[in-house]
């Protein structure tokens, strides 16, 4: 499963600059809104599910190296956050649902959190 | 933007056309339309012709230069272009003693110097043209564009980067190297400020970019980025006046240091449980003060220690051992998973 075919199925909104989501390949999945229990438990190209959209969810996703950051419940990240992971190569998407709904349709497309 | 770039010839690749999936592939050249501007890729030498030329001389002229299309300037003012149609009605006439001024297109779309690169690409798709002219600030022609200069221009600035960073990763993977002591080690210095939730995570992410240019494994680095991220936020959270990191890196360990001014944790056995967190409603609505902070650093250390009294301020020390294929600044290879 491909990260462009995550944005296409959930409807996801890129908030970040277009990449080749075709070639992007998520390994697993993980959902917390508290930053240390992501920098626990979240993998190595790992798509993360948060409403967390403050400034240091970007630090973390680019620590771990995580394919993207989906931000739940419609929260907007700031214009500095945006602009800095596009610096960081991290990439924010935004869905008006809520996380459970998230991980759900994650888990239906096949994403464990293995 | 993929779409754009789709239908650029590549020189190296003439005739074939750039897929989408293809240009996926480079995406960083994504990137580099909008830091590249038009004038470090356009071609300055420039073919024009003055409008009392005739058709017969633009013909001269796209012969003997192999070019599709000419420039007409007066006064150094940019004033038409003939283009190969303009030129294939002119033929159909036999015409091609008559001025350039009755064929010359003069409705001519035109780009800046100054702008990105990605401005002539939206140009090149949504007119269908081959060439842009390209005006400088004062609206005087400096040079002529097409989708050939930026494909070069992209592919030069390309492998322009990929020859920097392997020159920057072999010199520092080969740093303590050559370099004779009885003990050789490299400090970076950190100073964080408290309550700069804006740069939080900044010293962490530069430490692992640091680690993985010295030569060392993704695993390392990634380990050391999460045990610095957390102490890293733990000065800005919980601090008084902030603190400094430091990180010293030898062949076979690193060990990180840091310190505060204060407060102080009061009982650090406490403090150290899965869970329990001192920080307020405020910050943990931020997703910080999980509780999970001093043992994300235990466990990704091969050492920790820490050592705080109240009102005098906290100090840790981590360590990390390195292990043969793990060590970093001599010479062994980068990209270890």
């Amino acid at each position: 499963m491909t990260l462009d075919q995550i944005i296409k199925t959930l409807e996801l909104r890129l908030l970040t600059k277009s990449a080749d989501f075709a070639n992007q390949k998520p390994l697993s999945g993980y959902v917390s809104d508290m930053l240390s229990c992501v920098m626990a438990g979240a993998k190595k190209r790992c798509i993360w599910v948060t409403l967390q959209a403050h400034n240091n969810i970007v630090a973390v996703a680019s620590l771990l190296e995580l394919t993207a950051i989906i931000i739940t419940e419609g929260a907007q990240p700031d214009e500095e956050t945006i602009q800095k992971a596009n610096k960081e190569g991290v990439t924010l998407l935004s869905t008006p649902h809520n996380s459970f709904y998230i991980v759900g349709k994650l888990w239906e497309m096949g994403l464990r959190d293995k | 933007m993929t779409s754009n770039i789709s239908n650029i010839p590549s020189s190296r690749f003439k005739g074939k056309i750039i897929t989408d999936k293809l240009a996926g592939q480079i995406s960083r050249v994504e990137e580099l339309a909008y830091i590249l501007k038009i004038k470090d890729v356009m071609s300055t030498s420039l073919k024009t012709l003055t409008p009392q030329a005739t058709m017969q001389d633009v013909i001269n002229v796209l012969r003997d230069y192999r070019i599709s299309g000419v420039l007409i300037v007066d006064n150094e003012k940019l004033v038409g272009l003939v283009s190969t149609e303009d030129l294939i009605r002119c033929l159909e006439k036999n015409d091609k003693f008559a001025s350039v001024k009755s064929y010359m297109s003069t409705q001519l779309t035109t780009v800046n110097s100054f702008d990105f690169l990605t401005e002539a690409l939206k140009l090149f798709t949504r007119t269908g043209f081959g060439r842009l002219p390209v005006l400088d600030e004062n609206k005087m022609l400096v040079g002529i564009i097409t989708k050939y200069d930026v494909t070069y221009g992209l592919l030069r600035a390309l492998e322009h980067e990929y020859h920097e960073e392997e020159v920057r990763r072999y010199r520092a993977s080969h740093l303590f190297e050559d370099i004779e002591s009885n003990r050789t080690s490299l400090v970076l210095r950190y100073d964080i400020k408290q309550n700069d939730f804006i740069h939080g995570g900044e010293a962490s992410s530069q430490i692992k970019r640091a680690l993985t240019r010295l030569g060392a494994s993704n695993q390392l680095s990634r380990r050391v980025g999460i045990a610095v991220y957390e102490a890293e936020m733990n000065l800005i959270i919980h601090t008084i006046h902030g603190g400094s990191i430091h990180v010293e890196i030898e062949p076979n360990q690193i060990s990180v240091y840091v310190w505060d001014d204060g407060p102080g944790i009061e009982d650090i056995e406490q403090a150290l449980k899965p869970g329990f967190s001192t920080a307020t409603q405020e910050i943990r609505n931020l997703g910080f003060g999980a509780g999970m902070g001093l043992n994300n650093i235990l466990r990704c250390a091969d050492e920790f220690k820490i050592t705080s009294e109240l009102g005098k301020g906290t100090h840790l020390v981590i360590k990390f051992f390195l292990k043969h294929e793990d060590k970093v600044g001599e010479g062994y290879s980068q990209n270890k998973e």
